[in-house]
């Protein structure tokens, strides 16, 4: 019964996300306020059912009711509650529905903040009803989570083992709400360019809070699926330029560009076409990713279902929606364009520097990612793209872009004056030579490379602080710039750390056995069995030794879970803050004996620091932004009395 | 696949047993651990041999090590293994004239975004001030 009503919800959603792109876009025309009224009214009304589609589907997993496929596939009655309940979205059919859940949530905000103005409001509405229609036929011809089985199985498969993890469950909503909200962004552009001059003006002031919002969730779930990767996959490793991986990143650099870019569009009408082209590009970059990853033309860890129909129907929807909106543009955009006048000395430079670096990088990911595809597609022949590629093309210019990056803030709109500029951060290159120098002449292994990167992030680190100090006592939101490239710097350091001055130890251990891996001296005591509710496993026992005495006692694991046959090496990881012990026990070879792998990362936990200070960065700005407009109201009857 | 994997087996039990794990001599051990990580193991979801748990993985390691131990250079062992399971194998593709888009695509976009933001800014330049100092005097 469950069931029925959830597709029965989804069928409702549907019939309203229609209404709501037919009337959202009459409603952006001059005086057709019914027309308005009717979108805003399906607007919430497709909210109320998506919730209720949603819910439904969480309480069939919830009662394990069996005879929903979905349920019977992906959970048992054993799992724990809350793997039971993120285990509706650890599927592609849960998944598509938590995106629509997503989506929802951003048409209720746009529907109820109703920024930028009526029409606009209205025409972003219509867009989102447009592209959630297109995503609840793909739901209900193609991956309807609400498909019966008869006759229904007594107990369910379980979910995948490494998913059942609070990494892996937290890491899709984090990146469907950063997905989402660069479709958010996209409506609103879409909008400005159905609304036409001159109302259109503010739209990237209103977008601009989906956007930071976009911008901070990706930033958090790349770096929670980055985590996970480090400390669930067990070879040390933060980063694998992994095609699923990249096409989270691609999203990512185009969001960060999109949000400097319409700070210009905002603040002084400057770039408008160019903001419009990024808004567009940054959810076809959403729309890619899941295309990768749920199409099947590429297999990672990270992916959980493929099917053709699914990847051709999502290619049609990219191929709609983006060929519509750049349809739109080629019509629209040469009427919005207005000639702005500014320097080459002034912060649009700058802004426009960092768009040409973030997009010359994320065509590094993009041709890295699809190349092979499209070679083996084509001519049949294989060839990989690893990471060695990566640090060939995007690292050197994501690097140039960071030197860049501190100018930014300094310089005024419109005009300014470099050495003017330059002049408070002279000590802060000088902090950065210092840098440099300390690394050379202190760290072994000697690297000019991990030199570099340290003087980068001391340049980072330093143009910060004395940008926060030349703000004091500014509102929050002030700050924010600052703050998020101070994190930039964090990540950096911590990347420089690892990949450089990693030591490791890959070694053949039995019972009593000492292996040193960096300044660490390690005993491996042997392992015993240590059987879970659904897997066999074997736990070692390893001292950390200080002397004579044993400092501490870790406990990696080598896991075979029953139903899928799966090897899963559950890590140990001991970390000081800057410096991580990280083992991985490796197969059983006899005897006692095992392979085992010893990794000192220092600096390891500054990468995902890094990307929380930045997020923390957004979280201010947006926080700026939203108490701005509700005391906004306030402010101006104080203006009108003091203008008395 | 299938091939390949018979392929890899005979190439591999042949000489199994005689070559270490790990090389004493920590220069010989760098440079394993270096190629090691410049090779993809063929069976997994883009891991190097270095990283890979796979058997497979293992195998194509020792056939690293019994090469470096017989005294070939590093770029022999890589044509050696290219020739025989193709360009696949090598973490960082080739510079061939079918790959030679992937490389430049990176930086012709930067000279080409380059190119367009120069425009923009000589462009901006040449606005008479005054419709913009006008707009500013409005606010």
């Amino acid at each position: 019964m469950i069931g029925e009503l959830g597709q029965l919800a989804l069928c409702f959603a549907l019939a309203l996300s229609l209404v709501m792109a037919n009337a959202g876009i009459m409603g952006a025309a001059p005086g057709s306020g019914t027309a308005r009224h009717i979108a805003h009214g399906a607007a919430m009304g497709f909210f109320v059912f998506i919730v209720l589609a949603f819910g439904a589907l969480t309480w069939a997993y919830l009662i394990s009711d069996f005879s929903l496929r979905t349920v019977a596939d992906n959970s048992t009655t054993l799992q724990p509650l809350v793997y039971k309940i993120t285990a509706v979205w650890s599927n592609h059919e849960g998944s598509m529905l938590l995106w629509m859940l997503v989506m929802a949530v951003y048409t209720g905000a746009i529907a109820a903040g109703g920024r930028g103005g009526e029409r606009i409001t209205s025409a972003a509405l219509g867009v989102m009803g447009l592209l959630a229609a297109a995503f609840l036929l793909f739901i209900l011809f193609t991956s309807s989570p609400f498909l019966r089985l008869d006759p229904q199985p007594f107990e369910g498969a379980g979910l995948n083992p490494l998913l059942q993890d609070p990494g892996a469950a937290m890491h899709p909503p984090m990146l469907y709400f950063g997905y989402v909200g660069l479709s958010a962004a996209f409506a609103y552009a879409a909008a400005a360019m159905i609304v036409g001059d001159p109302e259109s003006e503010g739209w990237a002031r209103a977008a601009r809070p989906f956007m930071l919002v976009a911008w901070m969730a990706l930033t958090c779930g790349i770096a929670l699926g980055s985590w996970w990767a480090y400390y669930t996959l067990g070879w040390g490793g933060f980063w694998f330029w992994d095609a699923v991986e990249n096409a989270s990143l691609m999203p990512w650099l185009i969001a960060t560009a999109l949000l400097h870019s319409a700070l210009a569009t905002e603040m002084r009408g400057a770039f408008r076409t160019w903001t419009l082209l990024l808004a567009i590009a940054g959810f076809s970059m959403s729309l890619i990713g899941t295309f990768l990853v749920r199409s099947g033309v590429i297999t990672s860890v990270h992916s959980f279902a493929s099917d053709p129909t699914r990847g051709f129907f999502i290619l049609v929807l990219i191929g709609l929606a983006v060929g519509g909106a750049l349809a739109l543009f080629a019509w629209r955009a040469p009427q919005l364009q207005r000639g702005v006048a500014f320097e080459p000395v002034s912060r649009e430079t700058t802004l426009l520097l960092n768009n040409v670096f973030l997009i010359a990088s994320c065509a590094a990911v993009f041709v890295g990612t699809l190349y092979p595809l499209a070679l083996d597609a084509l001519t049949g022949q294989k060839i990989t793209v690893g990471p060695p590629f990566f640090a060939i093309t995007f690292a050197p210019i994501f690097f140039a872009l960071l030197a860049l990056v501190p100018l930014g803030p300094r310089l005024s709109w419109r005009k300014a004056e470099l050495k003017e500029a330059m002049r408070p951060l002279y000590p802060a290159l000088g902090v950065a030579v210092l840098a440099a120098l300390v690394v050379l002449a202190v760290l072994t292994p000697r690297s000019l490379a991990g030199a570099g990167a340290f003087a980068m992030a001391g340049w980072l680190l330093a143009t910060s602080v004395i940008e926060i100090r030349r703000r004091k006592g500014a509102r929050a939101s002030a700050f924010a710039a600052a703050i998020a490239h101070a994190g930039l710097a964090v990540s950096l350091l911590g990347i420089a750390g690892t990949t450089v001055w990693r030591s490791e130890a890959l070694v053949l251990v039995g019972p009593g056995d000492k292996v040193n891996v960096g300044p660490y001296t390690l005993r491996f005591d042997g392992t015993v069995r240590s059987d879970g509710p659904n897997y066999r496993a074997s736990r070692a026992t390893i001292d950390l030794l200080d002397g004579n005495s044993v400092a501490a006692t870790m406990h990696p694991e080598q896991r075979i879970y029953n139903a899928e046959g799966q090897d899963v090496s559950v890590t140990a990881i001991r970390t000081t803050g800057l410096r991580d012990l990280y083992l991985a026990l490796g197969d059983d070879r006899g005897h006692g004996r095992w392979t085992l792998r010893a990794y000192v990362s220092p600096l390891a936990p500054l990468i995902w620091l890094g990307a929380l200070v930045m997020a923390l960065g957004g979280g201010l700005s947006l926080f700026g932004r939203l108490r701005a407009k509700a005391t906004e109201p306030k402010a101006a009857p104080a203006v009108a009395l003091a203008a008395e | 696949m299938k091939r390949l994997l018979l392929a890899l087996l005979l190439l591999t039990s042949a000489a199994a047993a005689a070559v270490p794990e790990t090389f004493s001599d920590p220069a010989l051990e760098a440079r394993a651990r270096h190629l090691q990580r410049e090779l993809r193991c063929l069976v997994c979801q883009g891991q190097s041999i270095d990283e890979s748990n796979a058997e497979l993985a293992g195998d194509l390691r020792r056939t690293v090590r019994e090469q470096i131990a017989a005294g070939r250079s590093d770029d022999e062992i890589k044509d050696y293994l290219r020739s025989r399971y193709g360009d696949f194998i090598l973490m960082q593709p080739p510079v061939e004239p079918v790959t030679w888009l992937l490389w430049l695509a990176p930086f012709l976009v930067l000279a080409g975004a380059g190119g367009v933001a120069w425009m923009a800014v000589s462009k901006a330049r040449k606005i008479p001030d005054s419709a913009d100092s006008q707009k500013i005097a409005d606010f």
